[in-house]
């Protein structure tokens, strides 16, 4: 016999999770489908929500952008209520451990690159490094990471025209580790504080910090600075350094995502989500225009679900949600409508930066956020998709990436409990 | 002492690196010049196969023969540039049986070892192979990197008193009383190594003797000096995949025809190729259909790659040559054979010659001739020494693979750098302390990247060729920022930005025709790393317009809720465990699994 829910979210990402957490606030009895880990892990952490629109960018208010977005964008369907829902439920969900709540301004941040971006919220361990707050800089890299050199991510920021002069040193971290060693096990060493020459590994960081320091009034490392006790990490070193310690945002594996992720989890739990995790959707069964079940593949069995509503919360190319061969893309649960170029050298430009068609591929979605066939009609009449699955935004480009799952996870989830529980 | 006559090489490819380490180790004053990096032309652009002389055994028996002579040549002195895969020429059951026995015979006329295998012991070797296949001559192909091997005879060029200026191009070929005297070469960016943003010069650089080795473009220095070189540029697209399918050379055994080779390449395989005459060899047509060709006709000897990834596509052009007069129609049907064009005998032009033709497996022997040539005419007498003393890096390397065993340099990432520094593996890994992986799909260490920059300047594509670092799956995603953070200090913030920017730009071009499937996917993910996390697509730092920092958030200071120190918030640092992270480490997007 299938398993039934009110509504079943498939996915495991951030626009799941919304859109999960979003449905649950209706009251219906929801169920969450995740095959891997979600792209939270490769990302920065950071929320964007829309830094660029119509040729004008570095945007200070994002909803001032909304109107110059292409036709057919997730915002437009949304709406502004939309978006403000979505970071609504994303502030519930993670407390105080992020920022940017208090304004509707985006922050200036920078990540690991040096370059400074436009975001909506930010983790706590990053408020203090803001390039769009004031105070003199040290950043502080390790030779043994070769992702954040920290004297050229100081040249950078300066180079953007910060109001503060920023400054870079490289030290070396007080452990040695193997030559292929990810920031988790630097984390780890600090997390445990482990005995090194001279003291435990945090203080030795410190002391070897306060030599270099020369009046800033913050400093900054890459996003590092322990996993379990992060924030007696950062704490510590505050205080033996005597002025405001932050992190940095990086690439994969980025301990910030991976901390985002854990406290969605935890939210969904908390909301009382089911969650069934590790097996991915395959197929489906259909009845008069309604997605009666799905089934998921359990170790080669197939196992149905079954539920009123369904959310695709899949994610785009790389999530998986949308697949590809030479001739053609498809979204491979349900077959939905995927429009593209017909030549695929047409799904990407030849400069490396371009308006590459591929960054907007995705299902279209009606005004209920449905996927649509050809002719503009709902494939189903309970099945609603939300974040890198819908098509329409460059997200990468915008720097929209988490607002689009936001708001569209938000407005798909409520959208599909009110349908269920009415 | 009497100052050793000066000879200057044009060219920076298998052909005139070769040139300039013979002349300079027989004791000639030897510059050589070339307009990009090393390998810029099609030295960088082929296929990668050591050949065994097993192609040309039935259409062209002369290249056949100085194939396997050199093949043996390289492995002694190369070691490091070649890995002896051995080769099948397999059997379909629409292939000829008369061609089979014909390739057998070939094979024995021109001393190539040639073992026929039937269909099991075949597949015993390569399982991926069709099951319905006939049979297969195994032949000793190989792989070669064609950029190591270039690397390392500029090396020994300069270790041997030879001058080597990359991104320099020579603009004019200088003709004094009918003869030519030397050359003007533009440097991109002053002499010595490229740095982005250094400006140009002219150099005017006299010679008692010039070579042209400029393959493809042979016939543009010849422009220069009014005689004509008539090369017929043709040609070929190779496509990436993203491991090795198999890992044996595997040809298909029928007569000459498109996508008919597999060559396993370090962490790849390489499927190829067409060949199609072009007007210019800069500038042709690179098209989808050409990938389709290789990847469909290529199935047929393996199923497996018509499902596989790839991960790029690249062409090369071909610098044929045939005398004047021969009328040849169809590209494939113009001899590999290489010409020696010595312009005071067809042009009345002393003081130059050119070298069209070729393969790089027979780069040596090609190089070796010409300055022989050389040599008589300025009247040297020294003996070539270049098939017997080996490449730097390549010195006692069999002794060097004991030694790794025994300093425990097994880890992949040693071995794998020691297989391509060769016997310099030692020297380079412990000149830099600590010492952490920067490309992580082909396991290329900071030590080998600062080993590069010594020739490269700013030049990441350079430090690309010399290292693999960026050349894998996730195709610099995780590691082209990485490459160029690397050029600090020496180099400033604006400079490094632009090293990247370039190097990203190269990689993007033959990716794009890779966009399908998991490759598209990576793609994408690289694309969200580098525009969505870096924001390196619209970074303020290199845009015109000043931004107001006043108008953005700025943490809630001005509201008096200063952000400051953490001091605990909602989610209270109780422990939680996260007992999964070290499983996290494995890049998901740089193996695609994700
Ligand atoms: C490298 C990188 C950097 C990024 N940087 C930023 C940033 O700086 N700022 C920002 O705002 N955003 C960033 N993002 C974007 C953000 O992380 C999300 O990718 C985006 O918001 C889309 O989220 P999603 O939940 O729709 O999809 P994903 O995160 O892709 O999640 C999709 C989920 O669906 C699951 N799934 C797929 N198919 C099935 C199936 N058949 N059955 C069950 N489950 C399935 C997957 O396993 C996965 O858990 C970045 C993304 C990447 C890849
Ligand atoms: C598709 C393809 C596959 C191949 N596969 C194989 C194979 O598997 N095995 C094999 O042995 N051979 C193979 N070959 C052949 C081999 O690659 C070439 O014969 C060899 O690389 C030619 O080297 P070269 O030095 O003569 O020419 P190039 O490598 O082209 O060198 C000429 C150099 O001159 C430079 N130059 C041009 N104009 C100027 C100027 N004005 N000033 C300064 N410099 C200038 C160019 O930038 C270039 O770097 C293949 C060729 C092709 C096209």
């Amino acid at each position: 016999m299938a398993i039934t829910d009110d509504v079943l979210v498939i996915g495991g990402g951030i626009a799941a999770c919304t859109a999960a957490l979003s449905a649950a606030e209706t009251g219906a009895r929801v169920r969450l489908l995740a095959h891997k880990k979600s792209t939270l892990r490769q990302a920065s952490g950071l929320v964007d929500v829309l830094g660029y629109a119509g040729g004008d960018g570095p945007l200070s208010d994002p909803s001032a952008g909304l109107d110059a977005l292409p036709e057919g964008h997730p915002y437009h369907v949304v709406g502004e209520d939309g978006v403000r829902a979505g970071l609504r439920i994303f502030d519930e969900a993670v407390g105080d451990a992020y920022r940017g709540g208090h304004t509707d301004s985006n922050a200036l941040v920078m990540t690991h690159g040096g370059a400074v971006k436009p975001t909506a919220r930010y983790p706590e361990s990053v408020a203090p490094g803001l390039a769009s707050s004031s105070g003199d800089m040290l950043l502080v890299g390790f030779a043994g990471l070769t992702d954040f050199d920290a004297p050229v991510a100081a040249d950078h920021l300066t180079a953007a025209g910060v109001p503060f002069s920023a400054r870079g040193v490289t030290v070396e971290f007080p452990k040695r580790f193997r030559a292929d060693a990810k920031v988790t096990r630097f984390a780890k060493a600090l997390d445990r504080d482990e005995e090194v020459d001279g003291g435990t590994v945090r203080s030795v960081v410190a002391d070897t910090v306060a030599e270099k320091l020369d009046g800033e009034s913050r400093v900054g490392f890459p996003a590092m600075l322990g996993d379990d006790h992060d924030e007696d990490v950062r704490a510590e070193l505050s205080d033996r350094l005597g002025v405001p310690v932050f992190e940095v945002p990086t690439g994969p594996p980025s301990l910030l995502g991976l901390k985002l992720e854990d406290m969605l989890f935890d939210a969904l739990d908390e909301a009382g989500v089911r969650i069934s995790a590790g097996n991915p959707a395959v197929d489906f069964e259909a009845e008069d225009g309604r997605v009666e079940t799905v089934i998921v593949d359990q170790k080669s069995r197939p196992t149905p679900y079954s539920a009123d509503q369904v959310v695709l919360a899949t994610g785009g190319l790389v999530g998986k949600g949308l697949d590809s061969d030479r001739e053609s893309v498809t979204e491979p649960v349900f077959g939905c409508h995927v429009p593209h170029p017909e030549d695929r050298y047409d799904w990407s430009e030849p400069e490396a930066f371009g308006d590459h068609a591929f960054a907007r591929f995705g299902v279209v979605p009606d005004a209920e956020l449905r996927p649509t066939d050809e002719d503009g009609e709902p494939h189903f009449e309970n099945l609603r998709a939300a974040g890198g699955v819908v098509g329409g935004a460059d997200v990468a480009r915008e720097k929209s990436a988490s607002g689009v799952s936001l708001a569209t996870g938000a407005v798909a989830g409520r959208l599909a409990g009110e349908e269920a529980t009415r | 002492m009497k100052k050793s006559p000066s000879v200057l090489v044009i060219g920076g490819g298998s052909t005139g690196t070769g040139i300039a380490r013979d002349l300079a180790m027989r004791g000639l004053d030897v510059t050589l010049v070339e307009k990009g990096n090393l390998t810029h032309g099609t030295t960088g652009r082929m296929h990668g196969l050591l050949h065994s002389g097993g192609r040309y055994a039935v259409s062209d028996q002369p290249s056949a023969k100085e194939c396997i002579e050199e093949n043996r040549v390289l492995r002694r002195i190369a070691g490091h540039c070649v890995e002896m895969t051995g080769g099948l020429f397999v059997q379909r059951p629409e292939d000829s049986d008369e061609y089979f026995e014909k390739k057998l015979e070939g094979c024995r006329e021109c001393g190539i070892p040639a073992e026929v295998l039937s269909a099991e012991e075949a597949r015993e070797i390569e399982p991926y192979l069709a099951k319905d296949i006939k049979r297969a001559i195994k032949v000793p192909d190989g792989a070669v990197d064609p950029f190591r091997l270039c690397v390392a005879n500029a090396a020994s060029a300069v270790e041997h008193g030879a001058r080597i200026e990359t991104h320099s191009e020579v603009t004019d070929v200088l003709v004094e009383d009918g003869e030519v005297v030397g050359v003007e070469v533009t440097h991109q960016t002053g002499t010595g190594p490229y740095v982005h943003g250094e400006p140009g010069e002219v150099e005017e650089i006299r010679a008692d003797y010039v070579v042209n080795a400029t393959g493809a473009w042979a016939g543009q220095i010849g422009d220069l000096a009014g005689v004509d070189v008539e090369v017929r540029p043709s040609k070929g697209v190779m496509t990436i995949m993203n491991t090795r399918q198999v890992d044996t050379v595997v040809n298909r055994c029928r007569p000459k025809g498109d996508a008919d080779i597999i060559v396993p390449h370090e962490t790849t395989c390489i499927l190829g190729t067409t060949d199609e005459e072009v007007e210019d060899p800069e500038d042709y047509p690179e098209e989808g259909w050409e990938v389709d060709l290789m990847i469909e006709t290529l199935s047929e000897l393996v199923p497996m790659l018509a499902e596989a990834r790839t991960i790029r596509s690249f062409w090369g052009v071909r610098p044929l040559y045939e005398p004047p007069g021969t009328g040849t129609e169809d590209p494939t049907d113009i001899t590999r054979e290489f010409f020696l064009l010595d312009h005071d005998d067809r042009d009345d032009l002393p003081g130059m010659t050119s070298i069209v033709g070729g393969k790089l497996t027979t780069y040596r022997m090609m190089a070796e001739q010409i300055s022989d040539h050389v040599c008589e005419k300025l009247d040297v007498e020294a003996e070539c020494r270049t098939a017997d003393v080996p490449l730097p890096g390549s010195e006692d390397f069999t002794v060097l693979r004991d030694y790794m065993d025994d300093f425990g340099l097994r880890s992949p990432i040693g071995r794998r750098s020691a297989q391509r520094l060769g016997s310099r593996a030692d020297e380079v890994l412990n000149s830099v302390d600590p010492n952490p992986v920067v490309c992580e799909c082909e396991a290329v260490t900071r030590a080998e990247i600062q080993d590069s920059l010594d020739t490269a300047g700013t030049e990441l594509n350079s430090v690309r060729i010399q290292t693999r670092a960026s050349m894998g799956n996730c195709q610099g995603a995780i590691c082209c920022h990485r490459m160029a953070n690397e050029l600090a200090p020496e180099y400033d913030e604006e400079t490094i930005r632009a090293s990247l920017d370039d190097l990203y730009q190269e990689r993007w071009k033959g990716e794009r025709h890779a966009m399908w499937g998991t490759q598209l996917s990576q793609t994408a993910l690289k694309h969200m790393l580098h525009a969505t996390t870096m924001n390196r697509d619209e970074d303020p730092a290199a845009a015109d317009a000043d931004i107001d920092f006043a108008a953005f958030d700025d943490g809630g200071a001005s509201e008096g809720d200063a952000s400051g120190v953490a001091s605990g918030g909602a989610v209270a640092d109780g422990g939680r465990e996260r007992t999964d992270r070290a499983g996290d480490d494995a890049l998901g997007g740089a193996d695609g699994d994700n």
